[in-house]
């Protein structure tokens, strides 16, 4: 940091408006110094001198002189046009001027000494004619194939650059890539302050460009390979592995299209920003998953951007219409945007160039590619995980939920092709089949989420007309069921349930009858019980009588016998009842 | 600068002109090395054409949009607009032999 904060006091820097460029060099090329662009045939250096130039016409208000010593002005237009260059216009408003040098070395005889001051004449009323502040030599080396004295030729060069920075113009001096030399006459010898590299190579067929910055003296700059990318749009640089991991996060949640599966997420989704690899065999859902989540983001009322491999836009549509997602309705919103290609098409920093540009305009929060797969058609596993990686960081820089599928192939693990990329992953589901009693289902399953306390279960996927949906699956009995067998063993459960339930039903009637036979008893017993009290309270009854009258009988006939007592009267008076 | 021999003008390479060499020097200010390529070629087109050359002189300082038409880089360039076709010639010309070579002049 405090690196850079010196390289902006001390070294001006002049943008040059190509994509990419600025980030690696921290601000551009250095300003009013010349700058070598070396490459081979077809590296594009040409291109990124005119770009270079345009740029500053457009966008920074500096005109530029092309000084050409191949392509004539008029080739030159032809070429840039359809990159949106008009250079013709751009003449015509002066804002960039032209000059095309030719030299025959058959035509032009040499007689003794001479200096290249014609040249300066030229560049220097070049200059004037627009208040250029960019100067572009391209390619200057042709002059050593035009001039014989390459010593004079040598002298006048590094005059030239002299000459240059005394003018203060910001210059791009192309040179042929050497097979020693970075440059076939060692152009490097003279400039000095910044170099740069275009290459460009073929791997597998597929080509691959790339950028270096082999010196910028004053300056920190990215010293990696970086790949680049000529388009429509001119050259576009991925400054990839200049982003570091200190992307910001977020807490929100994003509902995943599935509430089941929001349940299986603490019952919240996913994390806005993180990025989510769904990976499975042919055919478990992948495709489905995706244009669900695609949906419920646009339901959102946010803009998702749908990258297919696979599939044609049209064919998706018709094929998510029978899960009843009506994907047509957002593309016609505008929330959802597909783009197809076959991975196959261009090499892998070309699709890394295209997301990034797809990503870019159409600004999404959501965005899906399916499947990933079908990359490393495109180049090796080490170059796809290297373009997965800038690819997921750049995502995580702008805050967009990623949303991956991923292709397993039916031999070996099922988790095996994600493992190189798996570290990238935040939330990573499992489609898989399960094969049992000649019936394929799908199961879907969390292998890992980070960040949350997320559902361990594996749960059944179905693919209904109203959309996914997903079941417990069957875990009685020690075994996992799912699908017809699922059905089964939970109508053979219920089955076995309902019998288990009568019995115990007729048990309790039994009890019950028991219980009632028992009070009957009781109430029998307490009947003879009572009858026997009766009986005996009338015993006792009979007995009192029986005694009451043997008293008075006594009584009598004490009477009768004269004798007087008065306790007889009494115990009579008390049990008379 | 200067201009040697009269009426020269560019059109003026038909019929009446027949037979004259039309030749442009071009060099950048009135220098040392200015004034001996002129000389140099004065001397050559004197003894061997005499009374039947022009030499105009471009000071590209002056008119540096001159430059672009005749393809100059190098200077001093000497340029034999006629007769056609048209040789170019770089250097100090203080070679005589290379000089008469270079514009064709010995198969006069």
């Amino acid at each position: 940091m405090v690196k850079k904060k010196h390289d902006d006091v001390v070294l001006e820097k002049c943008p040059t408006g190509i994509t990419g460029l600025d980030e690696i060099t921290k601000g551009g090329l250095p300003k009013g110094r010349p700058t070598l662009i070396c490459g081979s045939a077809g590296s594009g250096k040409t291109l990124f001198a005119m770009e270079f130039l345009m740029r500053g016409a457009m966008d920074y208000g500096e005109p530029g002189v092309f000084m050409s010593f191949e392509e004539t002005p008029e080739d030159l237009a032809k070429n840039f046009i359809s990159l949106g260059f008009d250079i013709n216009d751009m003449m015509s408003r002066g804002l960039i001027a032209t000059d095309h040098v030719y030299i025959d070395r058959s035509e032009v005889g040499e007689t003794g000494e001479y200096d290249l001051e014609g040249l300066f004449i030229r560049l220097g009323y070049a200059i004037d004619s627009i208040g250029a502040k960019r100067v572009v030599l391209d390619t200057i080396e042709t002059l050593f194939s035009g001039l014989s004295n390459i010593h004079i030729l040598r002298t006048e060069l590094r005059r030239l650059f002299k000459w240059l920075k005394d003018r203060g113009v910001t210059a791009i001096i192309t040179g042929e890539r050497g097979e020693k030399l970075l440059t076939r006459y060692g152009l490097e010898e003279y400039v000095a302050d910044c170099v740069i590299l275009l290459d460009f190579r073929i791997q597998e067929q597929i080509s691959t460009r790339r950028l270096r910055i082999i010196k910028y003296r004053g300056s920190s700059h990215g010293s990696d390979e970086y790949p680049f990318l000529i388009d429509e749009s001119g050259l576009s640089i991925l400054p990839i592995t200049s982003l570091g991991l200190d992307y910001p996060v977020y807490k929100e949640r994003i509902a995943t299209g599935v509430p089941k599966l929001d349940a299986m997420l603490e019952g919240k989704g996913f994390y806005r920003g993180s990025t989510i690899l769904v990976s499975g065999t042919a055919g478990t859902g992948k495709t489905s998953l995706a244009a669900t989540f695609a949906v419920a983001a646009c339901r959102r009322g946010e803009r998702c951007l749908y990258f297919a491999f696979e599939e044609s836009p049209s064919q998706i549509i018709r094929n998510m219409g029978s899960i009843g997602l009506d994907l047509a309705r957002w593309v016609k919103e505008g929330l959802l945007q597909f783009h197809s290609a076959r991975p196959s098409l261009y090499g892998l920093e070309m699709h890394l160039l295209t997301f990034h540009k797809m990503i870019n305009e159409f600004n999404p929060q959501v965005f899906i590619v399916d499947p990933i797969s079908n990359l490393s058609a495109a180049g090796t596993v080490t170059e796809v995980k290297s373009i997965l990686t800038r690819l997921i960081d750049y995502l995580k820089m702008k805050n967009i939920t990623t949303f991956l599928t991923d292709l397993t192939h039916f031999i070996g693990n099922l988790e095996h092709t994600s493992e190189e990329i798996s570290s990238l992953i935040d939330t990573w589901l499992l489609l898989r089949d399960i094969e049992r009693n000649g019936e394929r289902n799908r199961g879907l399953y969390i292998l890992k989420s980070r960040g949350m306390a997320h559902s361990n279960q594996i749960q059944e996927f179905l693919l209904t007309n109203q959309g996914i949906g997903l079941i417990d699956i069957y875990t009685g009995s020690g075994e996992v069921l799912t699908g017809s067998a699922r059905a089964t063993q939970e109508a053979g459960e219920k089955a076995t349930e309902l019998v288990r339930w009568r019995e115990v039903d007729r048990r309790l009637r039994e009890q019950e009858r028991k219980k009632n036979a028992l009070e009957a008893k009781i109430a029998a017993l307490r009947a003879e019980f009572d009858v026997e009290t009766e009986e005996v309270h009338l015993i006792a009854e009979e007995e009192q009588k029986r005694q009451a009258v043997q008293v008075e009988n006594r009584l009598d006939m004490a009477q009768l016998r004269k004798g007087k007592s008065s306790a007889p009267q009494v115990m009579r008076s008390k049990k008379k009842r | 600068m200067k201009t040697v021999s009269p009426g020269k003008r560019k059109k003026a390479k038909t019929a009446a002109t027949e037979g004259i060499w039309s030749l442009r020097l071009y060099v950048a200010g009135q220098t040392r090395k200015s004034t001996t390529v002129f000389a140099n070629l004065k001397n050559i087109c004197d003894t061997h054409l005499a009374g039947k050359y022009q030499i105009e002189v471009i000071d590209l300082l002056k008119h540096p949009q001159l430059a672009k038409g005749d393809q100059i880089i190098a200077i001093p360039t000497l340029v034999r607009k006629l007769p056609e076709p048209i040789k170019t010639i770089i250097g100090d010309l203080a070679n005589t032999e290379r000089v008469l070579v270079g514009l064709d002049i010995r198969s006069v």
